[in-house]
């Protein structure tokens, strides 16, 4: 996996703990505590990421995969 | 009457959609169990996103907020929609591509070929079954008391319906409720196998999706009592208490300790089952990127919903559901209760629609492994693989179907009351499997006998600490790991790695035929 990759998710994974927010009440639009906005905004990063991933560090040389026939009950 | 008829239409529609799947069926076992890896991007996402989306997601997920206040997000569905990609992009693309390669159609196939060790199929066996029905329980027993409290009322004169509170009295008892769905899910299960599961599961996905928006809005309309949508919602935003609208009272090592919950989507085996369905790499692609963005759709209103159920602006009258005849509020009916008093019939027969969606698009994947497992793991594996037709293989996997569904619809009868605190515990063990999936995928250097240990070391931890926590009757149980609060499955993971690890490095390794067949690049 590129470095970039695991950079991206070690950095979500720290603003996941959102010390900062814990116990700020503050309303966002007016309706929605900042908290949970916060975290609808990292679950849309999170999808950012994943584009990310998807576009640019996707394995190579599985497409081929998908044409070829595979021997049934492969099990030892 | 017309949420029963709305009941009765929307599962109609679904044994019709099963049906036309069967008449797609092919015949061969490979068609039953895998949809011949036919399923593109779209009814991937729509089948893995429904599959793991359970009752939690939608009933849970309001009742948790209700208690907890919005942490909840950020605790269960954020993590989720990190991890769940993650284990999609590491674990999913890898194993799809080892079993196209390969031909296999369940985990323990992969393991058994991986690790050279046929009684890694034996261990894994028991243990991922045994893991797997508690969580079916979850969805039966959801199931018959969601129906129950929507139909309430229905049928005021058949005796035999009439119950000592108001808010079920007249509705369709559990256990017709529960048989009824199960009878459904089978169906379709049966008939369609596979191609019918992702069918119905991306149907659902969609109509849980829509229901859930349009509730909220609703809800929020005749909560706030304003003119437009955006005043009605500052009104309820205002009105919430500053415990519910922050994280004051939650411990921070605790919501650390959740984001190991969601690597259990790695070991799950209906998931497995799911990502080998799959047309080609390609197809995990919308997967990956959309189930974030899918689960705040779904989770955002539930929980807003959930922290709104506690303020001022519910009408005192009727009161919030209690559980029994005590003062404590039933979290687990507030989304069904604000639905059937603040909405239309209609809304709230179409939203029940939505919420048995999601109860029977995660039941329909499992019914079906369990099925494959037993067929393809112990049947096949032992008797031979020549020994049955395609046609008896498939009419086996059927067969242990029926029996699951008639064990599961059985044991929800007893109404284990635990069953809920239970689930949480079944997801601990699957996550703490997750570090046997990973090594089996990324390290050369994983032994049969790390493997061992590593599932044994999870089951005897999680046995040790279930009992600790009077098993489950102690639902906010934590464990001390060097002098922080955490979840148990953080204990009980640590345990799962330090056997695997530990083992491995003193135990011999695969040979190098099966290196070479795993690690090719």
């Amino acid at each position: 996996m590129p470095r970039s990759l695991i950079i991206a998710i070690l950095v979500l994974l720290v603003l996941h703990q959102d010390n900062w927010f814990w116990t700020d009440g503050t309303l966002v639009f007016g309706f929605i505590p900042v908290g949970l906005f916060y975290h609808a905004c990292i679950s849309i990063a999170a999808s950012c990421v994943w584009f990310y991933a998807v576009k640019k560090c996707w394995p190579s040389g599985l497409e081929s995969l998908a044409e070829t026939d595979h021997k049934e009950g492969g099990a030892a | 009457m017309t949420e029963f008829w709305i009941i009765v239409g929307y599962l109609s529609l679904l044994l019709m959609l099963g049906l036309m799947a069967s008449r797609m069926f092919s015949g061969t076992k490979s068609d039953y169990q895998l949809a011949s890896h036919s399923i593109g991007p779209f009814l991937l996402l729509m089948s893995l996103f429904g599959t793991t989306m359970t009752a939690f997601a939608l009933v849970g997920s309001t009742g948790e907020a209700f208690k907890e206040g919005i942490g909840v997000y950020g605790m269960l569905a954020s993590s989720s929609g990190i991890i769940h990609s993650l284990c999609f992009f590491l674990i999913g693309v890898k194993v799809w591509s080892l079993a196209r390669k390969n031909g296999y159609s369940t985990q323990i196939q992969y393991f058994r070929d991986r690790l050279e060790s046929d009684g890694i199929g034996l261990l894994l066996f028991p243990i991922l079954v045994g893991l797997v029905i508690p969580y079916l329980l979850i969805g039966v027993i959801s199931a018959g008391t969601v129906i129950q409290n929507m139909t309430a009322g229905a049928f005021p004169n058949i005796e035999s319906f009439a119950t000592d509170t108001r808010a079920t009295s007249g509705g369709v008892p559990p256990s017709i409720g529960s048989l009824v769905i199960c009878l459904v899910v089978l169906c379709y299960v049966f008939f369609g196998g596979m191609r019918g599961t992702a069918w119905a599961n991306a149907f659902q996905t969609i109509v849980f999706m829509v229901l859930g928006i349009v509730t909220f809005c609703v809800i929020a309309n005749q909560l706030g009592g304003k003119d437009s949508l955006l005043e009605n919602l500052q009104s309820l935003g205002e009105a919430i208490s500053e415990d519910k609208a922050t994280r004051s009272h939650m411990s921070k090592t605790k919501f650390f300790s959740y984001l190991l919950i969601p690597l259990s989507v790695g070991m799950f085996p209906h998931l497995f089952q799911h990502w080998l369905t799959a047309k080609s790499a390609s197809s995990f692609k919308l997967p990956v990127v959309a189930h974030p963005a899918f689960i705040m759709i779904v989770w955002v209103p539930c929980v807003l919903v959930g922290v709104w159920a506690t303020t001022s602006l519910v009408p005192p009258k009727p009161p919030l559901p209690t559980i029994g005849d005590s003062d404590v509020v039933n979290s687990n009916a507030i989304l069904p209760f604000l639905v059937k008093t603040q909405t239309t019939a209609w809304l709230g027969g179409l939203l029940t629609a939505g919420i048995l969606a999601a109860i029977m698009s995660s039941l329909d994947s499992q019914f079906l492994c369990l099925g494959t497992m037993f067929s393809t793991d112990i049947v096949t594996h032992y008797a031979g693989k020549d020994r049955y037709s395609d046609r008896q293989q498939v009419l086996l996997t059927r067969g242990f179907i029926i029996a699951i569904v008639a064990i599961t619809y059985l044991c929800s009868l007893a109404q284990p009351k635990s069953v809920f605190t239970l689930g949480v515990w079944c997801f601990s063990g699957f996550s703490s499997l997750f570090p046997l999936v990973f090594a089996a995928v990324y390290w050369r250097g994983l032994t049969k006998w790390g493997s061992y240990a590593s599932v044994l070391a999870t089951i005897s931890a999680w046995i040790y600490l279930f009992r600790e926590s009077g098993w489950g009757a102690n639902r906010s149980y934590v464990i001390d790991l060097g002098g922080y609060e955490v979840m148990p499955v953080a204990g009980i993971f640590l345990a799962s790695v330090v056997a695997l690890v530990g083992v491995s490095m003193v135990t011999k390794a695969p040979s190098d035929a099966t290196l070479k067949k795993f690690f090719a690049d």
